[in-house]
Order: structure tokens, then C-alpha cells, then sequence
């Protein structure tokens, strides 16, 4: 079976989901393969959200803000450009290729940079291919046991 | 009337949880005085057969340290469970992990080749493992298995309370042993299943007695390298202080001696990842806009993952290294 991947886009309010919104009447041609969520701000996105999705099955998390400069909220978007490089340490910690994590900066006019960004980025994942996490360390029951003596 | 019995045990853990128990001092005479103890590894020989033989739910309340990290963990914490009224999770290994959860870093294989082939004091040339079965002249006999990955003990067995810490501080563990004894005695109702007890909602700033301000760091520093100013916050000072991803309830004693919060109150009550809410909190004293520069602050914290989930790796959204 062929790999789709599963791409989690958080986009801000303000500019990137404008922009992917442009991307749309303009009727611009890109991969289905991110599933979009409307955040107020890069700077509200927890590096949690990033790792909770990739535990509940995200191939990758695509985070898109204004760019430096232009936060609405006037500098959200630096917040979030500190806690991405570390929360990159964190996966690579834990095994997980940082690739899978980008962040791109994304303006209300800018629908066709959104377009190349989701049509690289789905590439990148699909080269990188699935991200599989060791089941074994999720199931209900783990291993049988021998009763001791 | 029968005494109300209690269960200590440890599972993987140090035996510090242990030792804080009997650190409550001379209310450790009211506990003997009101619950009859069936079992105590640590303090009292009682053997697991004597236990199997109990009735279910026989025993009024186990306390449970330890991080579940092999079969004889788990067996114990399940047949433990079956026989009691109340079983509370007891310090930072049981609640999530705790320092033994770091072994997720790396794996089962990879912990025996070094303890038993590569460290630097093991003369091994035969490469001789310990086998869960061996045959022997007298029958065949055997150890506990070693699990690839440690669990936290809520992920394999159902737990009602939570009581953080490493170990739980014994003011706290004299409180709720107090609070137990009252409830037991009075017949008030139980506190709701999965309420932490022992410890408060917020984070162990709120009960820092150092002064925030908004100052921002260009680098940061481990406790050796240099003094602390006794008053200010110690992230503003670029010592890595997990008090921001830590519960409050241990009284502040770390950060008010001037060692930064290592994270062993397990999570504050909106907090669902350690790691993350460091970043989170990290990120924000970082002094700098430019990506390059941006780098280069963080690449000042030594080893991120093991420090930001020191204690609850096993707990944390991914669990442990992937392969």
C-alpha cells in the first residue's frame, strides 16, 4: 500500500490560515495531506500539541505564522521561533527525526508560498516515510508473567 | 475488631520512598498502632506466598513505590492490587517513572551489554547474561524478566491515589497517613479515585520564594559553574529550573538552597508533558530573535530530554526512545 502521509498544519489566525485560505479561492493545486487547525497564534501552539500529535498518529507538524516582524500579536511568533529548535532537540531525543517538524512563515497573501510549502514539506514526509512508535509501549497489557515461586 | 492491614512494596525503585516513610519520626508509632502490616520488603520479612493466601481486597491500603521495569514488578503490582481496598501509587518512580523511566533512553539489550559486558569494571569473557531460566542439577530455576520498557504503575494496573515525589516529603506523608487513619477511623468518604494527595495543584513556583522579573538569558549554566544570586529566579539566573513543569507540595526546599527544581513533584494539575512545558518555559527567557543566535542558546543545555523529563519520561506523551 502506498504511504499517504498524515501532515497536522497549525496555522495562525491571522496570516498562514488567511493564506491557506487564499490558496483555496485561488484554486491553487497542493497534497490533501494536511489536516489544518486554526490556532490564534504560532506563539499559542505548546510544543505539547506537536508531540501529542505525533504520538496520536501524525507523520509530520507543519507550524505556520506571520512572519518575524508582523505578529498581531506583536511577537508570538518569535516565542514561537525559540520553542521550535528545542522542541527539534526533543524529538531527536527521543529517536524521532527533527525533518518532521518545520516551521514556515506564512502571510495572509501568501498562497502561493503556502502551496510549496505543504507540496515540499508532504514530500518530505513521504520520503522520510511512516513514523512508527513502539507499540509495545502503548498497549494495554504487556507481557504475560510466570507466577513466582 | 481486626486491625485494618497495610502493604509497603517497591518494585524498581531505590528504597528511598521507603526510608521517607519511616522519616515521619513518632507518628510512625500511630501507624503501627493503628493498621497491622502484612508487607514491607524493605522493613519486615514477610514472603509473597502469605500474601497470594490473603483474601481479595483484605488489605485496607497499599502504598506502591517503585516504576514497573519487570514480570516480578508486574506480578506483584497486580496481585497486590486484587487484594486491596485502596492502592496509591507512592513517590515519583510509581507515579511516572521516575529515574529508573530514563532507561527508555536506550533499550533492554543495550542496558545488559553494558552492565554485563562493557563497563569499565566487568570482567566478563565468557559473556555470561542472566537468563530469566536456567537449568541446575536441583530443577530449573528462575529470575524476573527484564522489560524493554519501564511503565509507570498506572499504565499497568488500576491506581486510586497519587501521592509525588522523590521521595514524598515526610511532612506530606505524615499528613495523609494522618488523614487516613482519620478517615478509616470516623468513616468519612474516601477522597475522589485519582486525586493526588500530599501535594497541591500548581506548579513549585508558585511556591518559589524568589523574585521574577522578565529578565532574559544569553546562555545557560549548570549549578557548578559559579554562585547564585540568593533572591532571583534561578531560569533568570540560566540555571535549567523545572519548577514552571513540576508540582508544587515539596515546600520549595531545592530552589530556596539554591539548587534548581529537578522536577521530581511529578506534573502540575494542567501541565500533560514535562518535557513540552519546559520548552514552553525555556523558550521564553531565551534573549534572542535571530535563528542562529537562537541555536546557539540552546545548544547550552547539556542533555534537554534527560533533563527536562528526569522523572517522567515513562509518562511523557512519547514515552521512550524509538528504535
Amino acid at each position: 500500500m502506498d504511504f499517504e502521509p498524515k501532515i497536522l498544519g497549525l496555522l495562525c489566525n491571522w496570516c498562514s490560515y488567511t493564506g491557506a485560505d487564499l490558496a483555496g479561492t485561488a484554486r491553487m493545486k497542493y497534497p490533501p495531506n494536511v489536516y489544518t487547525v486554526r490556532v490564534m497564534c504560532s506563539g499559542r501552539v505548546d510544543p505539547g500539541f506537536i508531540l501529542d500529535a505525533m504520538r496520536a498518529g501524525a507523520d509530520g507538524v507543519l507550524v505556520c505564522g506571520c512572519h518575524p516582524g508582523d505578529c498581531h500579536y506583536v511577537e508570538g511568533n518569535y516565542k514561537c521561533l525559540r520553542r521550535i529548535p528545542l522542541t527539534k532537540k526533543l524529538l531527536e531525543g527521543f529517536g524521532i527525526d527533527p525533518r518532521r517538524l518545520r516551521l514556515e512563515w506564512v502571510s495572509a497573501s501568501e498562497g502561493g508560498r503556502f502551496k510549496e510549502v505543504v507540496t515540499e514539506f508532504t514530500e518530505q514526509i513521504r520520503a522520510l516515510g511512516p513514523l512508527k512508535l513502539n507499540d509495545w509501549a502503548f498497549a494495554e497489557q504487556p507481557l504475560e508473567v510466570h507466577e513466582a515461586a | 475488631m481486626p486491625k485494618p492491614k497495610l502493604a509497603v512494596y517497591w518494585a524498581a525503585s531505590c528504597g528511598g520512598c521507603d526510608i521517607a516513610i519511616l522519616d515521619i519520626e513518632d507518628k510512625i508509632l500511630a501507624v503501627a498502632d493503628f493498621f497491622d502490616l502484612c508487607l514491607w520488603p524493605c522493613a519486615a520479612d514477610f514472603k509473597y506466598a502469605d500474601v497470594r493466601a490473603m483474601d481479595d481486597k483484605s488489605i485496607t491500603l497499599t502504598l506502591f513505590n517503585g516504576a514497573i521495569r519487570n514480570s516480578e514488578n508486574y506480578e506483584i503490582a497486580r496481585l497486590l492490587r486484587g487484594k486491596s481496598v485502596v492502592l496509591a501509587a507512592f513517590g515519583s518512580c510509581a507515579t511516572e517513572g521516575g529515574i529508573p523511566g530514563l532507561a527508555n533512553l536506550t533499550g533492554k539489550e543495550a542496558i545488559l551489554d553494558y552492565v554485563y559486558i562493557k563497563s569499565p569494571s566487568t570482567v566478563n569473557p565468557d559473556k555470561i547474561y542472566p537468563q530469566p531460566r536456567c537449568k541446575v542439577p536441583e530443577g530449573e530455576i528462575y529470575i524476573p524478566e527484564m522489560w524493554n520498557t519501564v511503565r509507570a504503575l498506572h499504565q499497568v494496573i488500576d491506581v486510586d491515589y497519587i501521592i509525588p515525589g522523590c521521595p514524598p516529603q515526610s511532612d506530606q506523608i505524615a499528613a495523609v497517613v494522618g488523614a487516613v487513619i482519620d478517615i478509616l477511623s470516623t468513616g468519612k468518604p474516601l477522597p475522589p479515585k485519582g486525586t493526588v494527595l500530599g501535594a497541591s495543584e500548581k506548579s513549585c513556583c508558585d511556591e518559589c520564594p524568589r523574585k521574577r522579573d522578565v529578565k532574559k538569558i544569553t546562555k545557560f549554566r549548570r549549578p557548578f559553574e559559579g554562585p547564585t544570586d540568593p533572591d532571583i529566579c534561578l531560569m533568570e539566573q540560566g540555571l535549567v529550573c523545572l519548577g514552571p513543569a513540576t508540582r508544587s507540595g515539596c515546600g520549595a526546599k531545592c530552589v530556596s538552597a539554591g539548587m534548581p527544581c529537578r522536577g521530581c513533584y511529578s506534573l502540575p494539575a494542567n501541565v500533560r508533558d514535562q518535557g513540552a512545558k519546559m520548552v514552553s518555559a525555556l523558550a521564553s527567557v531565551v534573549d534572542s530573535t535571530d535563528p542562529t543566535e537562537i541555536d546557539r542558546i540552546i545548544a547550552t543545555i547539556p542533555d534537554p530530554v534527560g533533563t527536562f523529563y528526569r522523572f517522567s519520561l515513562a509518562e511523557s506523551f512519547l514515552r521512550r526512545k524509538q528504535a
